[in-house]
């Protein structure tokens, strides 16, 4: 409704009276064969007797062509179409990412405000100021309801999955469960794009690390993966996520998600092939340039059989104060006997952590050496 | 909807181009500006011959220079007629300035 009426207010007055209308009705008639068309036709007439009554958005609204469009003419397909539209048009980047991410929430997560204002720890006034303000922004500045045009696919298709991959790593939050939230996003988003390996990709690595997500602490202790109780993890999950990726690598799949997607299903072998996953963190390192994934790819090094390499790939690179720099510093200088450096570097990552768990691990780590 | 589309550059950024370069940008930026979409466009002298205007207590207060001292400097604006945003940012993006250090400010016209 919101794409047809590119008014999100409008949408939801409009489609409330249709459901009232509804509730009148059926009860006497009998509901229609097809109740969904049904109530999108009666919103959209009741929506535009308000717009000729109101005069205010008519330049606006293409539907205003076709006033008798026929029941038979809305089906699924329209409405999967129209929630794709949606989609794009809440994290189109003229709007902030805040607004992306709690237009996305309130659109298509069905998240009422209160809860969004929750999760993010704002008052319900604050979230409902953030939500008309982006949605006075869509309409102001012309933000269109359509899935963009095949030479800004790609990013616009980025952005969206980073919106949804930022709302999975708030992860459980004021007594909403976001990642699940998140999950639920793209499911939507992979079914409405079936043949977009990045949109699998992205399910299919929310997933796996969703699977894991009862063995990460012990109490308040951070648990690492090798250390962590696989009879804790959601093996169904693991089987769907990796179903999941086989489809993304099927589609030729070869971007960020699907490689890291990759990347964590070969972590939760019962036996880690940390060379694979060497290479496939060499291949996101090019891919992507950033310093955090090679980073990364020391680390498989390291596990793979060589703490000095690792290391000199760690000195060279510049993260500068990045508190997991120092933690995997001290790791390897820990593996190659070098306590006195280890401590050192440890020391440096709990002076930058913030958070009480990591905090402890590290401790635990300086007592052990 | 109409959108202004306003040209911050890199001081000197055009200047500083090679011959055939500069010729180009030129170019382009006469291109757009004679796209059948483009309503109105100028592009202002440079910076040293702004001048700012203010008046306080009924008294008009005349100084040398732009508003503000910025990195990047205001040096036009097209005014183009697009079906949406995207389309806006689409012309935006190919502005000589914008990928010479510039930005380009894209923001809905007033229209009464």
């Amino acid at each position: 409704m919101v794409g047809l009426l590119r008014d999100f207010d409008l949408a939801e007055e409009a489609t409330q009276e249709a459901f009232a209308a509804a509730a009148e009705r059926w009860p006497r008639t009998g509901p229609p064969a097809n109740p969904r068309a049904w109530l999108m036709t009666t919103a959209r007439n009741r929506a535009i007797d308000r717009i000729r009554r109101e005069r205010t958005l008519e330049r606006k609204l293409p539907l205003l062509d076709t006033p008798d469009a026929m029941e038979e003419e809305i089906d699924d397909r329209a409405i999967a179409d129209e929630r794709l539209e949606l989609i794009f048009a809440c994290c189109h980047p003229a709007l902030s990412t805040e607004a992306q991410v709690a237009l996305t929430l309130r659109a298509l997560g069905g998240l009422s405000t209160l809860q969004i204002a929750r999760a993010f720890i704002v008052s319900e006034e604050t979230m409902k100021r953030r939500l008309s303000r982006a949605k006075a922004k869509i309409k102001a500045t012309g933000i269109p309801f359509e899935v963009p045009a095949p030479h800004l696919l790609p990013d616009r298709l980025d952005a969206v999955l980073g919106v949804i991959y930022l709302i999975y790593n708030e992860g459980y939050s004021g007594r909403v469960d976001l990642a699940a939230e998140a999950i639920r996003l793209d499911v939507l988003l992979a079914g409405l794009m079936p043949d977009e390996p990045e949109a699998h990709g992205l399910l299919a690595l929310m997933m796996l690390h969703h699977a894991r997500r009862h063995a990460r602490f012990a109490g308040e202790d951070l648990v690492l993966l090798a250390d962590q109780d696989r009879d804790l993890w959601d093996e169904s999950e693991i089987a769907a996520a990796r179903a999941i990726l086989e489809r993304a690598l099927a589609l030729r799949g070869r971007g960020a998600y699907v490689l890291q997607a990759a990347i964590a299903s070969l972590q939760t072998e019962p036996q880690i092939d940390w060379a694979e996953v060497t290479e496939l963190y060499g291949e996101l390192a090019e891919l992507t340039g950033s310093p955090i994934v090679e980073l990364n790819r020391a680390v498989a090094i390291c596990e793979n059989g060589s703490p000095e390499r690792a290391l000199a790939l760690v000195d060279s690179l510049e993260l500068g104060d990045y508190r997991y720099l120092h933690s995997t510093r001290g790791e390897l200088l820990r593996r190659l006997g070098r306590p006195e450096d280890a401590r050192a570097a440890y020391r440096r990552a709990l002076e930058l952590s913030s958070s009480r768990a990591e905090q402890r691990f590290l401790e635990r780590r300086l007592d052990e050496l | 909807m109409k959108y202004a589309l306003l040209v911050y550059s890199k001081p000197g950024s055009h200047e500083s181009l090679g011959e055939v370069e500069r010729e180009q940008a030129t170019s382009e930026y006469m291109a757009l500006a004679n796209d059948s979409r483009v309503a109105s466009s100028a592009q202002l002298q440079p910076i040293e011959t702004a001048t700012t205007v203010r008046v306080q207590n009924g008294r008009t207060l005349t100084t040398d220079g732009p508003f503000a001292d910025t990195k990047e400097v205001f040096g036009g604006y097209y005014v183009l007629d697009a079906a949406n945003i995207d389309e806006a940012i689409d012309a935006a993006s190919r502005i000589p300035a914008a990928r010479m250090e510039g930005s380009i400010e894209v923001r809905p016209v007033v229209e009464h």
